[in-house]
């Protein structure tokens, strides 16, 4: 009996054995895998299980953090959620992430590895450091300023700094507050199918995300690409353009909204806003220089992160010259986002050199100590400086003494450029209203700001008007509110 | 029942030392280890769980260590010679157990039961103490074989008329408290098979008529009432539809079929015929064959999009433990639902403690076990052998069944693990087989009467 007792013996050690291979199999060869699978809930606890790194606005959060004492614990609140709603995104427990909250999340959500000196000794005691702190280059009373402007409007305002690249404004209107989607629970799934089912698309990003057909602000990128090419070379000389221009290898007649276009200098044209003579001008300079300009300027390229990606402003690269010739006054495929069109105000402003957009100025851990500072790019050579200096002189004089007056600010050198933009099947929608421009403190050495406004239903009669008086007010407020902080 | 006393000569085994150690005062070391190890996982949980120590803290360790001091004292002067490292092991793994219990009552406030089974454990050690104080002889079971059998069918007879707790019927509710028969029933079972086995062994090993090679075929009289006592228990269990039990007792009565009469190939033909009743169940029992599908693919109801189940949650708690675990009270094993207590708790194990924990509890188990077919191998009389190979098997394959259940090893069936998990029934049939295997150890390691007497 005694070696059937010890038969049985080995019989239960060989069940330990299977036991422990087993769980040794599920502990650690599965293991990543099981955490990996969406259904399991511990990562998002894991997550959501300490307050989130904050957003910071001139230093100061715009984002909080709330115990809900739920399952997944911290949710996220906002200070004046809809002002920095297209800057902030949304960190919802339900519908993740937008924008700085998604692409800042490793850091504000503390798995960065960046936020340890130690990431091992975390690792090992499963632990995470507290989140880090996220600050933005966004200037709150610029961004106060363009949502003022914009209050009860669709549109959307892009300004940033030509020298640096920094965006110190991006507002979208209408806006909604993205605290409304912290969280779980019905209040929150009702918040998201309302705002989603809007008609107003409050959710849309429209200063980096919708791209609209910028009309008559393109006229920039055609003036640089004609000087630049040599098409133009005095600024003031009559251009031979008949008003109404026949657009080329059609009997279409492309009339002008402003008057005394007929035979108008470049200079002329910029200044009224002459359809003509820039339409003659980018069909003069040929596909291959127009979109070679327009790709300097930053269309056509690839999509630029900021870190949110910005959707990619389009200049067709295979067009008759008909369709060249109303691409070049900002109709027909041509689209660009807000964010593009402030690019090429900056771009003008900053002596030719366009600088790559960023938002986020530093990333830091809790104690404030650094992670990553935000890096100024140069995304090149936008246009020769020479003819910057040229576009910076027609862009005054717009202010000065043509269609943008409204944008002008007393003791302070502003550019500008208005634009109508039509749209919709046959132009049948409301036009968009326009504005770029730049501004440059009397004696300062780099221009404060460039801004790109777009109100998408103003109301009022087509034509460059529009522009003038529904998006260069907002553009000035702006403006100002970029000089009264630069002081 | 002369026949029961029948003996069977066997080698004898090399006679004790005349002095043998008694090592009490291992036991007394370890048993203080064991405690300790308690109240500071109970400490560990009260600060991770809810930021300071628990209320009742000092009143939790001073019973504690009152009830492991009572238990050593019955066995310091019932049970001098006894294994000093099974009253230990089961000390400490009971209050692991009650410190899981513990850290998943934090997490659901609403169903609060540390309480309830630190007094069930109270209980068991004070039927622990009483069975090692008042049974001077193991052999003296032996006597009650049919009662024993007779109390177990009613046992497992009762809860038919109760309703269904989660599909199965193997509960009895009675004012306000609950326990499961088929707990008891185990011991009243293994008793029995070893007082017949022992009684028919000769009858069972060399008689019969021989089908062909070395195969011959059990005598019917003597292995009729055994069989059809076996099926009569497994059928109700079917019944009941407590498969874990079922599975349980099917291996109970194999192994101690072989160990008394050494025929493999019974058992061969016994494992074959298992497996197609296993089959049968699993295909055509829906209970059994959603449990049998959720083993093959435990995320499949993820893929149907009706969330994790059970297993799938289990699994999930596992793979969060690692190799370290999340340390106590930092999982989310109450994810699993509402069997974390009680059938999951390893999860939880699992989960906070890690592998290194996890394992470290099975060892423990593993070491019990052995301690237990130890004292078979070393006590003298057929019954005894039996007895003790029983009782061991029946830790193991408990602990096998359930421990390879929530880890997806095999086909998941309800079962308590042995003091680890959350059951009043289960903690104290538990310590009574701790108290049979120290009183079966006592009498393997003591000294011969003989010897005894020349002393």
């Amino acid at each position: 009996m005694i070696r059937y007792i010890r038969w049985c013996a080995y019989f239960c050690a060989l069940l330990l054995v299977a036991l422990l291979v087993n769980i040794a199999r599920v502990q650690v060869w599965e293991s990543a895998a099981y955490g990996a699978n969406p259904a399991n809930k511990r990562p998002a606890i894991e997550r959501y299980a300490k307050p989130r790194g904050d957003i910071l606005v001139d230093g100061r959060p715009v984002t909080g953090s709330r115990d809900s004492g739920q399952l997944l614990r911290y949710e996220r609140t906002y200070t004046n959620g809809p002002l920095y709603a297209p800057v902030t995104g949304f960190s919802s427990q339900t519908y993740g992430t937008s924008f700085v909250e998604r692409a800042e999340d490793a850091v504000l959500s503390g798995t960065d590895p960046g936020l340890s000196a130690f990431p091992l000794w975390y690792d090992l005691a499963r632990g995470r450091p507290p989140g880090g702190n996220a600050a933005t280059t966004v200037r709150s009373g610029m961004q106060l300023a363009a949502y003022a402007g914009l209050a009860g409007k669709r549109g959307a305002v892009a300004a940033v700094e030509p020298a640096t690249g920094r965006i110190l404004a991006l507002v979208s209107s209408p806006s909604y507050d993205p605290a409304e989607l912290s969280g779980t629970g019905t209040r929150v799934k009702e918040a998201w199918a309302r705002l989603n089912a809007d008609p107003a698309k409050p959710m849309l990003n429209r200063a980096l995300r919708e791209t609209y057909p910028p009309g008559s602000t393109f006229k920039i990128v055609t003036a640089a690409a004609a000087l630049d090419a040599g098409v133009v070379t005095d600024v003031d000389a009559p251009t031979r353009t008949p008003d109404p221009y026949p657009l080329p290898g059609t009997s279409t007649l492309l009339p002008n909204a402003a008057t005394g276009c007929e035979d108008a200098s470049m200079a002329d044209a910029v200044q009224w806003s002459c359809n003509t003579v820039m339409a003659k001008i980018g069909v003069q300079v040929g596909l291959r220089g127009m979109v070679e300009a327009a790709r300097r300027f930053g269309f056509d390229g690839e999509a630029l992160r900021v870190p949110s990606w910005v959707s990619r402003s389009n200049f067709d690269t295979d067009m008759s010259q008909d369709q060249l010739a109303l691409s070049s006054i900002g109709q027909f495929n041509t689209k660009a986002t807000p964010l593009q069109m402030a690019m090429v105000a900056a771009a003008v402003a900053n002596g030719g050199e366009l600088k790559s957009p960023y938002l986020v100025e530093r990333t830091t851990q809790d104690d404030g100590s650094p992670v990553r500072r935000g890096d100024q790019r140069s995304l090149g050579r936008a246009m020769n400086p020479a003819t910057a200096l040229r576009m910076q002189e027609l862009m005054v004089k717009v202010v000065e003494n043509g269609t943008g007056r409204n944008a002008a600010i007393p003791g302070v050198v502003v550019g500008g450029k208005t634009g109508t933009a039509q749209h919709g099947v046959g132009n049948a929608g409301t036009p968009y209203a326009w504005f770029i421009s730049w501004a440059k403190a009397e004696g300062a050495p780099l221009p404060a700001v460039a801004v790109a406004v777009v109100v998408e239903d103003a109301v009022a009669d087509r034509g460059d008007i529009s522009g003038n008086s529904a998006a260069a007010p907002i553009a000035r407020a702006v403006m100002e509110a970029a000089l009264a902080t630069g002081r | 029942m002369t026949a029961l006393t029948a003996k069977v000569t066997e080698p004898a085994p090399p006679p004790p030392d005349a002095r043998a150690p008694k090592r009490r005062g291992v036991e007394l070391t370890l048993l203080a280890g064991a405690v300790l190890v308690c109240v500071l996982g109970h400490l560990y949980v009260g600060l991770a769980t809810t930021g300071h120590v628990p209320r009742l803290a000092g009143r939790y360790a001073a019973g504690l260590t009152a009830a492991a001091l009572l238990a050593h004292l019955a066995v310091r002067f019932r049970a001098p010679y006894a294994d000093p490292l099974v009253l230990p092991i089961a000390v400490l793994l009971n209050g692991l157990g009650l410190v899981l219990i513990q850290r998943l009552d934090a997490t659901t406030p609403g169903h609060l039961t540390a309480g309830d089974q630190l007094r069930w454990s109270a209980l068991g050690m004070a039927l622990f103490v009483l069975v090692v104080a008042l049974l001077r002889d193991h052999r003296v079971l032996q006597r009650y074989a049919y009662l024993s059998v007779a109390a177990a069918l009613v046992l497992m007879l009762v809860p038919v008329f109760f309703p269904a707790v989660n599909g199965a019927h193997i509960w009895i509710r009675f004012a306000g408290l609950s326990f499961q028969p088929g707990e008891f029933a185990k011991i009243l079972l293994a008793v029995f098979f070893a007082s017949y086995l022992a009684a028919n062994r000769t009858a069972l090993a060399l008689t019969g008529r021989r089908l062909f090679w070395k195969l011959r075929l059990l005598p019917g009289r003597v292995l009729g009432p055994i069989l059809a006592i076996w099926l009569l228990s497994v059928g109700l269990l079917v019944l009941e539809r407590d498969l874990g039990t079922s599975l349980l007792f099917f291996g109970l009565f194999v192994i101690m079929l072989f160990t008394a009469t050494g025929r493999i190939g019974w058992i061969a033909i016994g494992l074959l015929l298992a497996a197609l009743g296993a089959y049968a169940v699993g295909t055509f029992e829906p209970h059994v064959h959603s449990r049998v599908d959720d083993w093959l693919n435990p995320f499949a109801s993820i893929e149907r999009g009706e969330g994790p189940g059970q297993l799938a949650q289990s699994l999930f708690a596992f793979g969060a433990g690692g190799l370290l675990g999340a340390g106590l009270g930092h999982g989310h094993s109450f994810l699993i639902g509402f069997a974390a207590k009680s059938d999951f708790i390893l999860a939880t194990a699992g989960e906070e403690l890690g592998l290194v924990g996890l394992a470290a509890i099975l060892l423990l188990y593993g070491l019990l076990v052995a301690r237990g077919f130890r004292a078979g191998l070393a006590v003298r009389d057929p019954f005894g052998r039996l007895l003790a190979t029983g009782l061991a098997s029946i830790v193991a394959l408990q602990v096998f069944v359930i421990a390879g259940g929530v880890t997806g090893l095999i086909p998941l069936t309800g079962m308590a693990m042995p003091f680890l998990a959350q059951g009043g029934s289960s903690v104290v049939t538990n310590w009574i087989i701790v108290a049979l295997l120290v009183r079966l150890s006592d009498s393997a390691r003591r000294p011969r009467p003989a010897e005894e007497g020349a002393q």
